[in-house]
């Protein structure tokens, strides 16, 4: 048995309209897929071209989650205690950094120059951390 | 209720964001309540209730964590690494690396080797900064 790639990966945001602005008229992500399914709006986004590996744009609540349970994610959410992060990589960090600087975003780390890359930091609108890198080879 | 509570939060975090991000220029409480929309008091006592401590603390153990950083990464002398991470004064910077870590800052250094692993920065700024509760053993299980 071989695992062949991470396919779909999910975080909670807590509004998806606000959502796509963010991720998709900011980010310049694409969205993949944006259907009603009627208990809930399946929204996924991917980056440009890569359709393979598909981010989850979920919101909490019932009834996959009861509804104390869905306020207590939207406060660790909020608070940037969720586990909801992602790691994307760019072929130009300080050009990116600049773009979304100009575009409004939280940021949370200017670029560094690390052993694996130049990378910083940004947050979501809904408290969820992202990173954005512009990778070395692997050695 | 719960709505105010998350606008709250995310205000908190926003300013939490910006000591983690300009923790070298002189942050204080006024411009950090601004970040947030509220009064100074109103800033101190929602930040304490949304993270467990004191804006003034966070700053600090940030401050120490990128000291800490510092120290161990470079060969710049104690008095620079002080300024670079934001303390005004040596002798604040002395009192309160020796309050959080437990040791002064160059036997910190002598004391430390580097640690070397390719992990993006935000994990080893989080987990390496230094706890509240510096000296307890950490257990585990």
């Amino acid at each position: 048995m071989t695992m062949t790639s991470i396919s779909r990966s999910q975080i909670y945001v807590l509004d998806q309209d606000e959502a796509l602005d963010f991720y998709v008229g900011k980010l310049g992500l694409e969205v993949n897929t944006d259907q009603d399914l009627g208990f809930m709006r399946w929204l996924t986004v991917n980056v440009p071209g890569d359709p393979e590996h598909e981010i989850l744009l979920e919101k909490p609540g019932p009834p996959a989650l009861d509804p104390a349970t869905a306020e207590r994610v939207r406060e660790l959410l909020t608070k940037g205690a969720m586990s909801g992060w992602l790691c994307l990589t760019t072929d130009d960090a300080r050009k990116a950094f600049e773009d979304l600087v100009a575009k409004g975003v939280d940021v949370t780390d200017e670029p560094t120059e690390r052993p694996y890359g130049i990378d910083f930091g940004i947050r979501d609108p809904f408290g969820n951390r992202i990173r954005i890198g512009q990778m070395n080879p692997r050695a | 209720m719960s709505r105010a509570v998350e606008e709250s939060n995310r205000a908190m975090l926003r300013a939490r964001d910006a000591m983690d991000r300009a923790y070298a220029e002189p942050l204080d409480v006024p411009a950090l309540a601004r970040i947030a929309h509220v009064s100074a008091a109103h800033f101190i006592r929602t930040f304490r209730a949304t993270f467990g401590e004191t804006p003034h603390r966070y700053l600090q153990r940030r401050r120490v964590e990128r000291a800490m950083y510092l120290l161990v990464q470079t060969d710049q002398p104690v008095t620079e690494i002080c300024h670079l991470v934001g303390f005004g004064s040596l002798g604040t910077f002395s009192r309160t690396f020796r309050d959080i870590v437990g040791e002064s800052p160059s036997a910190y250094r002598r004391r430390k080797a580097a640690v070397a692993a390719n992990v993006p920065s935000c994990f080893t700024k989080a987990w390496m900064r230094p706890s509240t509760t510096a000296g307890e053993p950490v257990t585990f299980g």
